[in-house]
């Protein structure tokens, strides 16, 4: 049991966090031919943008309603209007996602009314889907920005089906997976003869691919038909629990009952994964992740050497944080340091004294004498200044190469998580040399054998 | 009048820029950039621009004072480079919340000033506005007054929130704010009459370093470089330079043009971009200093070093002349550094087919006219549909650009390098030609391209025939229209 606490310093230094808006905006980057919008001033978008650029190494579509000082005062309605309109025109989306920023909800824009104004006014729109959710900067991180827009494109536009299919489900991941994380969910769904519609479905759209032609818009993701139908599923899994609100809002619904998977990095927590897959469709694991499964107890067994006692400092959104410590403790690693960037239900399990809400300099200061530091690629100067290294996780990570196609669940992805952090305990491991037994006296062993004596 | 209204009308009122001078008071005072389209836009806000301009200058603190979108999405995503102290590059902000926004973010932002003073003790603190702060009323123009008082430290108010405007008006905010606080309030220890300061020089992966060994050899020192690898007590006694060249096209002129009215200090517009842009800003670095009094065989001095370096580079370009004579390229950069590059690009025989000049102003446009002749292809706004199909077409050999449009060029399986401001490359003076002609090399001659062009074996596409459309003996740059 953690105890949660929350920086109380004025100023936040190297920033872990990173803003709402763009939490929602990759999340509506997940939905097939959608064309995202912040409703604030350019440069809310470009930074975000520019964000995305780096981490994914993809054109990112990504609009903006372009407020300036005097639209701000007088409200946006005009700029969202025309946002849309000029949207609708060029790119031609299948669903547009519109989040708020810091800005429009100073303001106080009230989008939901100008939406309905907007549609009763512009017939071009009245059938355009579109979703609003409402982020401001000022309040929580990424993680819960990227929750409520899955929440609000739930309750936008599934529909309450007239029959159930019993071999479809809905898998709403969190915004700690990769592409090749949810690929690989779909793939072991799919070999229990399950059908699995995913939301938000970043591997469609940013696993980096080459598409024949241009597009505006995304370039996959789940589609709007798919989103419609979700109500018809027999179960929604919430893997991560930033997604299980969005899972109540589905189940509230549609009546579409909802289980939590809070990780899926692990022996363990893939186990009752399997298991419950098993026992839903009534089929056996399949071969191959038996397989897996005897291949991870085995780099278990060959990499616990390395893993014992080691001292880990890791700084993640608190989902990442949840399923990394819980993964390095199984390991019997010591969670020396946990920094996060918002409340959350998981925090108080991280097996760690404490849990700090903060920034990289907390956890800079935190980790001095670990063996491992794991955050983004912004904590490489903390991990150059305290002389130890670096497993990049979470977003962004602008200075590695394929972000997407990082694995971290399943048998399989656990098991090359497994491999890549021992390895970097063994070409971090300290040579023996002729110093390194001898002992030098401090003053207070030597006062201790003097009253000894 | 707020006094970030009197100062926006300062900034759109600039008797150093012809374009502006063209305008009439009525358009003038609507500002440098055209309205933004929503939905149609892309690119930086003022805040961004701001922050372009002055976190290069090394040893001081920046404290972005706003919700956490402002420095927590963009922290440290830039490349100039420091030749000591790294503090530029700690991401410092206030974090604003709810109850900040409620009742009024200044003493946050006084407490985090302490903090960061404590525990960081820096050369000066400079604290940046954003739109939800100055929308909700925050004075940080008084904050940092009393912050100055009470802490004995220069504690700089960067007053450009981005709903302002663009990046290019953030850069000109940013001048102001040193114009108002910074410059002129130290005195150098020593002064020569070799002394210069550069204006609008970044030290983007360090290319101010590709210069400066140049000047070294000259004897010319730089008083202070605003900002690349500046130190704050430089930027503070630069007002004792004897000439300032202005880099960067427009972007910092009011500096330039106000250091000239209140200190005397003449300066003139060039680029160390390309071989003979660089031979002509040392040549113009010389005449100015010889003009307000340095030897004159300063001339001769630089005549020599220029005709030494210019062989030496193009010995080195020869190699390069046959691999790229009559490529083509399309260059987007926003404007501000097109015609710098485009006599660059033309030294080593490539065709420029299209130049950007969204940002440029009617004066950039006129030298871009003078270097590539009437024909000159300049694109106003590409979108990057229009980007995607001049490539896929193969009507340029490479696209030269900003990262946000990269994915362009290599979804298009085109050749493409980074020449904005997050790039991993220095291109500047004699060595940086030669440094982005070998680039340009690279790219366009990588083996790859001959594979990942070719249609996997189970599909037929006549994707190879576009490679053939450029032996179609047309103008290539025609079909950009």
């Amino acid at each position: 049991m953690a105890r949660v606490v929350t920086s109380k310093k004025a100023c936040s230094v190297n920033p872990l966090k990173m803003s709402q808006p763009i939490g929602a905006a990759l999340a509506f980057l997940g939905l097939n031919r959608c064309m995202p919008v912040l409703h604030g001033s350019q440069g809310c978008t470009s930074f975000g943008l520019v964000l995305f650029v780096r981490h994914f190494r993809e054109a990112i579509p990504l609009q903006t309603t372009a407020m300036n000082e005097v639209t701000t005062i007088l409200g946006g309605l005009e700029n969202i209007e025309q946002a849309l309109l000029n949207i609708n025109n060029r790119a031609k989306p299948e669903v547009i996602g519109l989040a708020s920023t810091g800005l429009t909800e100073t303001k106080g824009d009230d989008v939901e009314g100008y939406l309905k104004l907007i549609r009763a006014r512009r017939l071009e729109l009245a059938d355009v889907p579109i979703v609003y959710v409402s982020t401001p900067d000022f309040k929580d991180a990424f993680q819960d920005g990227w929750a409520k827009a899955v929440t609000a494109v739930i309750e936008a536009f599934v529909e309450r089906p007239p029959s159930r299919v019993s071999d479809s489900v809905n898998v709403l991941v969190g915004s700690h997976l990769t592409p090749a994380d949810i690929e690989e969910i779909r793939e072991i769904i799919e070999s229990f003869c399950l059908r699995p519609t995913i939301l938000p479905d970043l591997s469609g759209s940013l696993d980096g691919h080459v598409p024949d032609e241009f597009s505006p818009t995304t370039i996959g993701g789940t589609r709007f038909e798919e989103i419609r139908a979700m109500g018809a599923a027999a179960v929604t899994f919430a893997i991560g629990s930033q997604m299980w609100s969005a899972a109540l809002a589905l189940e509230m619904k549609t009546g579409v009952p909802c289980v939590l998977f809070d990780r899926l990095t692990g022996l363990e927590a893939n186990d009752k994964f399997f298991d419950y897959l098993a026992s839903l469709s009534c089929r056996p694991v399949a071969a191959k992740y038996r397989r897996q499964r005897s291949q991870l107890v085995d780099a278990m067994l060959d990499a616990h050497f390395f893993f014992g006692g080691k001292k880990i400092a890791i700084g993640a959104e608190p989902d990442l944080l949840w399923s990394l410590s819980a993964w390095l403790a199984e390991m019997g690693c010591e969670i020396s340091a946990a920094v996060t960037t918002t409340q959350s239900p998981v925090l108080e399990n991280v097996p760690a004294d404490e849990v700090v809400i903060g920034d990289l300099e907390d956890l800079e200061a935190r980790a001095v004498g670990s063996d491992l530091l794991i955050t983004h690629s912004h904590g490489h100067q903390a991990a150059q200044r305290l002389n130890i290294p670096l497993l990049r996780a979470g977003i962004p990570s602008f200075d590695r190469l394929g972000a997407a196609h990082r694995l971290h669940v399943g048998y399989r992805g656990t098991r090359d998580l497994t491999f890549e952090t021992g390895n970097i305990f063994i070409a971090n491991g300290h040579e023996n040399d002729p110093n390194t037994w001898v002992r030098v006296e401090t003053a207070g062993e030597h006062d201790a054998q003097a009253a000894a004596g | 009048m707020s006094p970030l209204n009197e100062k926006l009308q300062q900034v759109f009122d600039e008797p150093g820029c012809e374009k502006n001078r063209g305008k009439s008071e009525k358009e003038r005072k609507k500002g440098c950039t055209k309205q933004l389209t929503p939905g149609a836009a892309a690119g930086g806000c003022a805040f961004d621009g701001a922050k372009i301009a002055l976190q290069p200058i090394t040893d001081v603190a920046h404290l972005v004072h706003g919700p956490i979108a402002c420095e927590g999405n963009s922290w440290d995503n830039r490349g100039a480079k420091s030749s000591g102290s790294m503090l530029y590059r700690t991401g410092f902000t206030t974090d604003i919340r709810e109850t900040d926004v409620v009742y009024g973010g200044e003493k946050r932002l006084f407490r985090s000033i302490k903090e960061v003073i404590d525990k960081y003790n820096p050369a000066a603190v400079f604290v940046y506005q954003t739109c939800v702060t100055a929308l909700i009323g925050d004075d940080i123009e008084a904050v940092c007054k009393a912050a100055s008082a009470k802490f004995k430290k220069p504690v700089v108010p960067i007053n450009s929130p981005g709903f302002v405007g663009s990046k290019n008006l953030g850069n000109k905010l940013a001048g102001e704010a040193l114009l108002d606080y910074v410059i002129g309030t130290e005195e150098p220890d020593y002064i020569t009459p070799y002394d210069i300061n550069i204006i609008g020089e970044y030290n983007l992966s360090g290319e101010l370093w590709q210069v400066k060994p140049l000047l070294d050899r000259l004897g010319i020192r730089i008083l202070a470089c605003i900002s690349g690898d500046a130190k704050y007590h430089e930027v503070a006694r630069s007002h004792r330079a004897r000439a300032a060249m202005m880099v960067c096209s427009k972007a910092l002129i009011n500096i330039a043009r106000k250091m000239k009215e209140r200190y005397g200090i003449p300066f003139f517009e060039g680029s160390f971009y390309g071989i003979s842009d660089t031979s002509d800003a040392l040549r113009q670095i010389s005449r100015l200093l010889v003009s307000r009094g340095a030897p004159i065989h300063l001339l001769d001095l630089t005549e020599r070093l220029i005709s030494q370096e210019e062989m030496r580079a193009w010995m080195r370009l020869e190699q390069y002349k046959p691999r790229l004579s009559g490529k083509r390229v399309l260059l987007i950069t926003g404007g501000v550094k097109s015609w710098s590059l485009v006599s660059a690009l033309q030294e080593i025989g490539m065709t420029v087919v299209g130049t950007s000049v969204k940002k440029s102003t009617a004066e950039d446009k006129e030298r871009i006219k003078e270097i590539m002749g009437d024909d000159a292809h300049m694109i106003d706004e590409l979108t990057p549909r229009e980007m995607y199909k001049i490539l896929k077409e193969a009507q340029a050999d490479i696209m030269l650009s900003g990262g946000r449009t990269q994915f362009v060029a290599l979804k298009a399986k085109m050749p493409w390098l980074d020449i904005n401001q997050e790039r991993h490359h220095a291109y500047a003076g004699y060595e940086g030609m030669v440094e982005l002609v070998h680039e340009i090399d690279k790219a366009l001659h990588n083996p790859i391209w001959a594979q990942v062009r070719k249609p996997a074996p189970w599909e037929e596409t006549n994707e190879d025939s576009r490679l053939g459309a450029r032996d179609d003996g047309g103008d290539p740059a025609l079909l950009l229209h």
